[in-house]
C-alpha cells in the first residue's frame, strides 16, 4: 500500500510538468508582449529600444527552453511572479482568495452528500414505476439547467422578491446558501441517481432476498445490508465531484460576486493579467491532481480487493 | 420522451434556419423610447435596456448558438477522429504518445483548461470555440481509438487487408462507416454540453462580445436589471435550458435503453 502511494504520488509529477509545459507554451503564444504590458504599467513609452531593454531584463531574449527551465525553478520555489494589476505577489493573491473558494466548495460538497444520500435512499425502493420515470425526466431536466441561470432565478426569487438572503458578497452563513445551492444542484441530482442505480442492483442480489426471508425490516435491509455495498462507487464519484465543484466555482463566484480564486481568474483574464492566470491554472491543476490522488488512495483503503499493482 | 427531444430540436432547427424571416423585428434595432418593457403586443417578449426586441434577439440567438455549437463540435470531432483513428490503427509508440497526451488533457477539469487557453489568447468567441475544441478532442480521440481497436479484430477488416486495401482507404471506407451511429449519439448528447460551455463563457464575458445576440451575453446583461425587468434573464435562460434539454433527451433516446443510464452518468459535465 505504501509503495502504491509513493508510486501514485510520483505519477503526479509528469502530469503536473505536462500541464506546466502547456501553460508555458500558451504564455509564449499569447498575442501581447509582457515587456510591453509592464512598460505601459510603469508609464514608460514602449519605444523599440525600451522594449528590447525590458525584454533583456525579463530574460525574454533567451531560448524558450532555457526560459522554461528558469520559469519552472521559480514556480517550484512558489514564486509565481507579481500581478500586473495590483503589483502583489501572485501567491499572495491566490492565498487571499483561497479560503472563500474552499468554504464554498466544501459547503456545496456537504449539501451534495446529504441530499444525494437522502434522495438516493428514498427513491431506491421504487423501481420502474411512474415515479421512476418522473425521476429520470427530472434528472435530465435538472442537469440541463445552466448554473448561471439557476443562480439568477434563485437570486430573483429569494433575494429580490422575498428578501430572504443577501444578493451577493461573502459574510455570514446566509451569504453562502444561494451560491452553494447553485453550485451543488446539478451534481446532487446525478449523484442521487447514481446511488439509486447501484442500490437497486444490490437489492436484487441473493443476500438481500435471504435477509428478507429472515424477516429483517426494510429499513434495516436498506441501511445495514445494502447501503455499505453501494457506498463505494458513490464515494468514488463523490471524490471526482470535488474537482468539478472547483471548476464550477468559476461561474458561481462571478455570478454571486464571491471573492474566490475562480472570480480572480475571470478578472485576470478580462484584464490580461498573465501571471495571475498562469498562477491560477498551475494551482488549480495541482489541487485537482491532489484531490484525485486522495480519492484513489482512499478508494483502495476502503476496498482492499482492488489490486495495488494496477494503476 | 423520445418524441419530446426530437420535437424541441426540430423546432430549434426551424427557428435557426428561418430566424431572419420569422423574427418580428431586426435583432439589433433599438427602439430607445421603449426600453425595458415587459411582454406586450408589439414586443411579444418585451425589450431590453436598449429597446431591442427580446424575441427577435432570442431567435437570432438560436441561429447563432446552434451554429457555433455545431462548428465547435465539428472541429473537436475532426481532431478527435483523426487522432483516435491514427492511434488505434497504427498502435505502437505513436499510439502510446498520443494517448498520454489524451490522458494529460482529460486529467483536468475542462473548464480550467479552457480558461487557460482563453486566458492567454484573449477573450472572444473564436478563442472560446478553439478552447473548447482543444480540450474536447481528447475525449473523442479516446473513444474512437477504443472503437477502432474493437473493429480491428473483425473478419471484414481481415478480408480487406488480405486483398491489399491501403491504410487511408481502409480507414475511410472500412473503419469509418462503423463509427457512424455511435458518433451520432455522442454528437447529439454533446451538443447540449457545447451550448452550456459556450454560453457559460459568454456569460463570464470571455466568449462572444456584445452586441451579438448570444444567449449567454443576454443573460449577463439581463442580470443588471434583475429588479426592474426580470424577463430579461428569464427568457434567455429558458432558451438555453430548453435547447440543452432537447439535445439531452434526443441523445438519451438514441442510445439503447439498457445502456442509457450508465452512458449518461459517466459523462463529465462541464459546468
Amino acid at each position: 500500500m505504501v509503495s502504491y502511494m509513493i508510486k501514485r504520488f510520483l505519477f503526479l509529477i509528469p502530469l503536473w510538468l505536462g500541464i506546466s509545459f502547456v501553460v508555458f507554451i500558451f504564455l509564449q503564444m499569447a498575442p501581447s508582449d509582457p515587456a510591453e504590458i509592464l512598460l505601459r504599467k510603469e508609464g514608460i513609452d514602449p519605444t523599440p529600444e525600451a522594449l528590447v531593454a525590458k525584454q533583456k531584463e525579463l530574460g525574454l531574449h533567451e531560448s524558450p527552453l532555457l526560459q522554461y527551465g528558469r520559469w519552472l525553478v521559480r514556480v517550484i520555489r512558489f514564486d509565481l511572479g507579481t500581478s500586473y494589476r495590483t503589483g502583489e505577489a501572485v501567491t499572495k493573491e491566490l492565498s487571499d482568495r483561497l479560503p472563500a473558494t474552499l468554504e464554498l466548495t466544501l459547503i456545496s460538497f456537504m449539501l451534495i452528500v446529504l441530499f444525494a444520500l437522502a434522495a438516493g435512499l428514498m427513491t431506491s425502493l421504487k423501481s420502474h414505476g411512474v415515479l421512476d420515470r418522473i425521476g429520470l425526466i427530472l434528472t435530465i431536466a435538472g442537469t440541463s439547467i445552466p448554473s448561471f441561470w439557476l443562480g439568477l432565478l434563485l437570486i430573483y426569487l429569494f433575494s429580490v422578491k422575498w428578501g430572504w438572503f443577501p444578493v451577493m458578497g461573502r459574510g455570514n452563513l446566509f451569504h453562502l446558501v444561494l451560491p452553494a445551492l447553485t453550485l451543488s444542484f446539478g451534481i446532487t441530482l446525478v449523484q442521487a441517481r447514481l446511488l439509486r442505480t447501484s442500490l437497486q442492483e444490490i437489492l436484487n442480489q441473493n443476500f438481500i432476498t435471504v435477509a428478507m426471508a429472515k424477516g429483517v425490516s426494510r429499513s434495516r435491509i436498506l441501511l445495514i445490508h445494502a447501503l455499505p455495498n453501494a457506498l463505494l462507487p458513490f464515494l468514488t464519484t463523490l471524490g471526482m465531484t470535488l474537482g468539478r465543484l472547483l471548476a464550477g466555482a468559476v461561474i458561481v463566484e462571478t455570478l454571486f460576486s464571491w471573492p474566490g480564486i475562480g472570480r480572480l481568474a475571470v478578472e485576470a483574464i478580462l484584464q490580461r493579467d498573465y501571471p495571475v492566470i498562469q498562477g491560477y491554472i498551475l494551482f488549480t491543476a495541482f489541487l485537482f491532481l491532489l484531490i484525485n490522488l486522495c480519492v484513489d488512495i482512499g478508494y483502495r483503503l476502503l476496498d482492499p480487493r482492488i489490486e495495488s499493482g494496477s494503476m | 420522451m423520445k418524441l419530446f427531444g426530437s420535437i424541441i430540436v426540430l423546432i430549434l432547427v426551424v427557428i435557426a434556419l428561418f430566424a431572419p424571416l420569422m423574427a418580428p423585428h431586426p435583432p439589433l434595432h433599438m427602439d430607445l423610447d421603449r426600453r425595458l418593457e415587459g411582454p406586450n403586443q408589439t414586443y411579444l417578449l418585451g425589450t431590453d435596456h436598449l429597446g431591442r426586441c427580446l424575441l427577435s434577439r432570442l431567435m437570432e440567438g438560436t441561429r447563432y448558438s446552434l451554429g457555433i455549437a455545431l462548428l465547435t463540435q465539428a472541429i473537436a470531432l475532426l481532431i478527435g477522429i483523426t487522432i483516435g483513428m491514427i492511434a488505434g490503427y497504427r498502435g505502437g509508440g505513436l499510439d502510446f504518445l498520443l494517448m498520454r497526451l489524451v490522458d494529460l488533457t482529460l486529467a483536468f477539469p475542462s473548464l480550467v483548461l479552457s480558461l487557460a487557453i482563453i486566458g492567454f489568447l484573449g477573450p472572444g468567441i473564436q478563442n472560446a470555440m478553439l478552447a473548447f475544441a482543444l480540450v474536447h478532442w481528447a475525449y473523442y480521440a479516446r473513444l474512437i481509438r477504443g472503437m477502432i481497436l474493437e473493429i480491428k479484430g473483425r473478419k471484414f477488416i481481415e478480408a480487406a487487408r488480405s486483398i491489399g486495401v491501403r491504410p487511408f482507404r481502409m480507414l475511410l471506407r472500412h473503419y469509418f462507416p462503423n463509427l457512424y451511429s455511435p458518433l451520432l449519439v455522442i454528437a447529439s448528447l454533446d451538443t447540449g454540453r457545447v451550448i452550456f460551455a459556450l454560453s457559460g463563457l459568454s456569460f463570464l464575458g470571455l466568449g462572444s462580445q456584445p452586441p451579438t445576440p448570444d444567449w449567454g451575453i443576454m443573460l449577463n446583461e439581463g442580470r443588471l436589471f434583475l429588479n426592474t425587468a426580470p424577463h430579461l434573464m428569464l427568457f434567455p435562460g429558458m432558451a438555453i435550458f430548453l435547447t440543452v434539454m432537447g439535445f439531452n433527451l434526443l441523445g438519451e433516446s438514441l442510445i439503447e435503453p439498457r445502456t442509457s443510464m450508465s452512458t449518461f452518468y459517466n459523462r463529465r459535465t462541464f459546468s
